[in-house]
């Protein structure tokens, strides 16, 4: 049995990573649109004109996502060759 | 006839056909023909990456469809748009670089090869190849309605003259410019799309005099307009939820988005395409639905959803800037129809008839078989839409979903899980695919079981169809890590 090349267990961690972001984009989206927008219409409050709800859950949950994947690219990701080795 | 509008998408038509001529003179000189013409030759950059799965991606449905929908059931389907973001990041991180390494080691050019070599079946092959050429066939021919349609509230043309017109402009430069005219002029659509729906959103925020003016508006014709559950209120969390399948995290499993996985130069773009797909995927989907929602108050009474925004376009933009922002549509429209109409003909030419009709055809027979298959193809989808179908996003969202159900375990599982084996990805196949139909058939008579959308119960069983049979039958631990000896 040899051991797992290097270059899957960075790509393994870093699909996990994307795993959890989903994940965490899905709770924000979910939370935000039917946390708030259950409500009556008459309750709802407005943000740049828009209804709260929406702008938490798409305006909001989606500036927020963009920057996690940003950070998360620079400072989780690692950059290995997709070539195989030529040495061995 | 309207010229103002019509001459600057000449322009940018005669723009795409110089870089799909200007590809072709680079495939002449190309020392592997198969390898550049249905992939680029493995060497696309960060931002023609993003751009070109961001305008794969985003199709007729998003820029006509889409829209037209939001215009009828107001923010609850901004929402449910909304749930697109995810594919920005999600398809490159998880099939990411293992997908890469993998493809490499295996020489794969397209997603067939990628399966054929995992699985070691011609089985696989035949089913995969039987699907893609299927349920693509049907998404073509929804992207061409939604060309046409396009051409012809623009032109005054004809339906028919339109979709002429249309057909012929996307096969000149598919057929002689393969995949890296392809991904090249997915770029340039990308940014035309980008800044597209940018300018119409403030044109249309404008015309209706301020957002808060129009969503007094809104809340006056009908109060659900605003909330998450659409006009009718029949839009549940569950079903907009289930989306997140569909559009979201399902889109793993597309052929034509898994094989732009396989193109980059290094992990570098990847990286970068990565971030600049989620912004763009993010900015386009937000912008067009909204303007789909703004334009309800703006112009009232729209009865065909597909022409809002070309309606809405001409309504508040001078001609010639309107022009411009429909090439938007227009590009995301050519650009899903040439990376689907390449990845059917590489599966005919690519995984059936270089596998079983002929593995030792010369370069020559090659180019020609690829060119001639290609052209047929679009011959075929033109004539499949000429008597087109009611409903444009419902044709497109079926071909998604049999895709998704077919492709997305055999693709991840055989990536990351060492117990899948052949009997899993067929059994899986064979699930998917034939749940999803059975399904979707049950769900028009009885309305959607369990509330939720046709693709999510046909992606769980055939999980668990992928899971016993590998398990059950011949079960074997894959190795990874061995390189393949050549």
């Amino acid at each position: 049995m040899e051991k797992t090349d290097w270059r899957f267990k960075i790509a393994h961690k870093e699909a996990w990573i994307g795993v959890g972001l989903a994940l965490f984009n899905f709770i924000w989206w979910f939370g935000f649109a039917y946390g708030l927008g259950s409500r009556p219409v008459d309750e709802y409050s407005y943000i740049f004109g828009l209804p709260d709800w929406f702008f938490y859950s798409c305006v909001v949950g989606f500036l927020l996502i963009s920057v996690l994947v940003i950070v998360v690219v620079h400072f989780f990701f690692t950059e290995v060759p997709f070539d195989e080795e030529e040495d061995s | 006839m309207n010229y103002a509008v019509l001459v600057p998408m000449i322009v940018f038509l005669l723009v795409i056909f110089f870089i799909g001529y200007w590809s072709s003179r680079k495939l002449s000189t190309s020392s592997n023909f198969i390898s550049d013409y249905f992939l680029g030759g493995r060497e696309l950059g960060g931002f023609v990456l993003a751009m070109t799965m961001v305008a794969t991606y985003g199709s007729a449905s998003s820029f006509l469809g889409g829209p037209g929908t939001a215009y009828t059931m107001g923010f609850g389907w901004v929402l449910l748009a909304m749930a697109q973001v995810v594919t920005g990041y999600f398809v490159l991180m998880i099939l990411g670089k293992k997908y890469a390494i993998m493809a490499r080691r295996y020489k794969a050019i397209t997603m067939i090869d990628f399966l054929k070599s995992r699985y070691n079946s011609s089985a696989v092959v035949l089913l995969s190849a039987f699907s893609i050429i299927v349920f693509l066939f049907s998404a073509m021919a929804a992207q061409w309605i939604g060309g046409a349609r396009l051409v012809e509230s623009l032109t005054g043309l004809s339906y028919n003259s339109a979709l002429f017109l249309f057909a012929v402009s996307v096969l000149v430069y598919v057929t002689i410019g393969g995949f890296r005219a392809v991904a090249l002029t997915d770029a340039v659509q990308g940014a035309v799309m980008l800044v597209g729906t940018l300018v119409l959103l403030v044109a249309v925020i404008s015309a209706g005099g301020g957002i808060p003016n129009i969503v007094n508006d809104l809340i006056n014709e009908n109060p659900n307009l605003v909330t998450p559950y659409g006009a009718t209120g029949d839009l549940t969390a569950a079903y907009v939820s289930s989306f997140w399948i569909l559009v979201g995290v399902g889109v793993v499993g597309l052929p034509q988005i898994a094989v732009r996985a396989m193109s980059y130069k290094n992990s570098r773009s990847m990286h970068r395409a990565l971030i600049i797909g989620t912004l763009v995927t993010g900015v386009i989907m937000l912008n067009m639905h909204l303007i789909g929602v703004f334009a309800r108050p703006v112009m009232p009474g729209i009865e065909i959803g597909d022409k809002v925004i070309p309606l809405i376009a001409l309504e508040t933009l001078p001609p010639w800037v309107a022009g411009i922002v429909l090439a938007a549509p227009m590009a995301a429209i050519m650009s899903t129809v040439d990376s689907l109409l390449l990845l059917v003909s590489s599966s005919i030419v690519k995984d059936v008839y270089l596998n079983y009709v002929k593995p030792d055809a010369t370069i020559q027979t090659i180019k020609r078989i690829s060119f001639g298959v290609t052209g047929v193809l679009g011959v075929i989808v033109f004539l499949l839409a000429l008597n087109p179908p009611e409903l444009l996003i419902f044709l497109n969202l079926f071909a998604f979903g049999g895709l998704e159900a077919a492709f997305i375990w055999p693709i991840v599982l055989g990536l990351y899980w060492k117990w899948g084996n052949k009997y899993g990805a067929i059994a899986s196949m064979a699930t998917g695919i034939s749940s999803y139909i059975a399904l979707h058939f049950y769900n028009l008579e009885n309305g959607n079981l369990f509330g939720v959308h046709t693709v999510t119960m046909p992606v769980l069983l055939s999980l668990a169809a992928f899971v016993v049979f590998s398990l059950l039958i011949d079960r074997k631990a894959y190795q990874y890590n061995v390189p393949t000896l050549k």
